[in-house]
């Protein structure tokens, strides 16, 4: 049988070995925007993770259902009404965060299904993207490969924006990884690192009530 | 027409069980036949066994035509078949018409053992959980110990759930399709209304017509044109028929003269030439009572709790009789128990009937599901 090794997964998507990091074996996990499912699979190898992915994306659905992922396929715009509080260890948004509308909700969402939440996003900081702002034109790089009138990228924000957004939302983070391609940057990161990957968790661990949306 | 990855010619297989059967009503029927088609091998390790449970005017004649009538596909052909999403070059396909049905199982319209006549109304009200225990017989006579998959849509997506209620060790996968876990208000009403114009009419003598030689057809005709207007949505039926005259001008009569007319009671005369009043009857009864969750106080996730298998739930868009919102109370209740569910709405214009139709990425999504079943 032919199977994409983990190792090769990671070396591929250094941004999964990433979020892997932070990921304790035998967990629960929810993937938001989980794409062809190439997240949880890997988790699952590496982490021995049980967990779902919920998609909008017909093609995306299938590719999950073609790579035995569980996947809802459901508009993650209108919340997570379908899933329960605490249903999960942790409920990831992987590079989704910045193509959504309705950004604090769903902050609020995967904290109130979630123990832990995880985003990552691209970082509008990274100098490069600075650069061309300066030179008068919208980013276009390869974490951000759209041009600015067919991005579906509306809400993009440094690092030093998401950690005041996370505030608002009352979510406390834990953790901070800044990444350019596979290395972890530590120095500057606002200006040097191209991804950021953030775990948080509620700052008020009362329980919440189930959402109405 | 006989298509290149038909099953190709089929014949209806019969069954007695000998067994009594006690029913959730309370009564107990002591013995019954059961008509089934099989397509596909039952592999050396019984393991590639797939059950496909029919709806409500569904039956054993899943895929594959008779020898002696061309025209006689089975109503989910386009499904299942080798090469098709329910491949039967993998899995060991098995239709069966259930208890109560007038396909060639026990029900109303068979003979009654102990009096030589139909049973008309002395037939007893059955359940899906009913149904489900004489699948099981079914499995146990052809030597199934576990089916890979149950599948099924609506009526028919209820049976598969409550395989995983009833049997939970002796079903891997419930691909459940356009279907609820309990009918709504509405839903029932629709019911109520079908089951009123056959009851009232002078032809049924409390479900005892046979006896006068006779069939309530304006009712059975009546219930099935209400029926179908409620599998098909508004948007179907605009484009499908509009406000189309047949003759292109108003008769100013009550003769057929839109085209919805005349499609609509084509159906019902086809329908009720075919269909016995008692199995609608009883059928859409059946459809009433299911509710899992009413042992548990409403708790469809208590109800859940038992249930082993994985599951894909679909639905349809525009599936106003089986809304997505009911799925999505399934899919809920399967995840609050951490069971593997995928969940696929499904862009489609047909209403409820879309389960039946060729949509590509319905019929992928489940190809790709049944790929990934182990047998």
């Amino acid at each position: 049988m032919i199977t994409t090794t983990s190792s090769t997964a990671a070396a591929l998507r250094p941004d999964f070995a990433a979020i892997a990091s932070w990921i304790k074996a035998d967990s629960k996990i929810l993937d938001l925007g989980c794409g062809d499912g190439a997240l949880l699979k890997y988790l699952q190898q590496e982490r021995h993770i049980f967990g779902y992915g919920v998609d909008i994306d017909d093609g995306n659905v299938l590719s999950c259902l073609k790579n035995g992922i569980n996947v809802i396929q459901s508009d993650l715009e209108t919340g997570l009404s379908g899933f329960a509080n605490d249903a999960f260890d942790y409920v990831i948004l992987s590079q989704t965060l910045q193509a959504m509308r309705h950004t604090e909700r769903i902050i609020r969402e995967m904290l109130r299904v979630g123990r832990e939440g995880i985003v990552s996003f691209p970082n509008f900081g990274y100098w490069k993207n600075r650069l061309q702002v300066i030179r008068g034109h919208m980013p276009v790089s390869e974490a951000l490969p759209y041009h600015w009138y067919d991005t579906p990228n509306i809400h993009l924000c440094t690092l030093g924006d998401f950690e005041d957004f996370c505030q608002q939302c009352d979510a406390k983070i834990l953790e901070r990884r800044v990444m350019q391609q596979d290395r972890q940057i530590r120095f500057l990161p606002n200006l040097m690192g191209k991804l950021a990957f953030y775990r948080f968790e509620r700052q008020n661990k009362s329980p919440r009530l189930e959402s109405r949306d | 027409m006989q298509d290149s990855n038909s099953v190709g010619i089929v014949t209806p297989q019969f069954v007695h069980i000998d067994k009594p059967l006690e029913l959730k009503s309370g009564s107990t029927l002591n013995g019954y036949h059961l008509v089934y088609e099989t397509y596909g091998r039952l592999n050396a390790d019984r393991s590639n066994a797939l059950l496909v449970c029919h709806a409500l005017s569904g039956n054993h004649h899943v895929a594959g035509i008779y020898a002696d009538k061309p025209k006689s596909t089975g109503w989910w052909d386009n499904m299942v078949g080798p090469g098709k999403p329910i491949d039967t070059d993998k899995f060991f396909v098995v239709g069966v018409n259930n208890l109560g049905g007038c396909h060639g199982s026990t029900g109303p319209a068979s003979l009654d053992p102990s009096t030589n006549h139909p049973y008309g109304a002395k037939f007893p009200l059955v359940t899906v959980e009913d149904w489900v225990e004489t699948q099981a017989q079914l499995a146990e006579h052809l030597g199934i110990a576990q089916f890979a998959a149950v599948v099924g849509g609506s009526l028919g997506g209820m049976q598969a759930l409550q395989w995983t209620l009833n049997y939970p060790e002796k079903v891997r996968h419930a691909v459940v399709i356009a279907a609820a876990a309990k009918l709504t208000a509405q839903n029932i009403a629709f019911n109520d209304v079908a089951r009123q114009a056959i009851l009232t009419d002078q032809d049924f003598y409390g479900g005892d017509y046979y006896a006068y030689n006779t069939v309530p057809r304006r009712g059975l005709r009546l219930a099935r044109m209400l029926g179908h207007i409620t599998y098909l949505s508004d948007h179907s039926m605009a484009t499908k028929f509009g406000r189309d005259l047949r003759d292109g001008k108003f008769s100013f009569g009550y003769d057929v003269e839109f085209e919805i007319e005349s499609y609509l009671r084509y159906q019902g005369d086809k329908f009720s030439d075919l269909f016995d009043a008692n199995s609608y009857l009883l059928m859409t009864k059946a459809l009433d009572y299911f509710d899992p969750a009413h042992a548990y106080n409403g708790d469809l996730t208590a109800a859940f709790k038992v249930a082993k298998a994985g599951f894909l739930v679909l639905s349809f868009t525009t599936d106003w009789r089986f809304s997505p919102e009911r799925s999505r109370d399934i899919v809920k209740a399967l995840l609050k128990n951490n069971i593997n569910v995928s969940y696929a709405e499904i862009t489609s214009a047909h209403g409820h009937d879309s389960f039946l139709m060729n949509d590509v990425y319905y019929h992928q999504l489940v190809r790709a599901y049944m790929n990934n079943i182990e047998v």
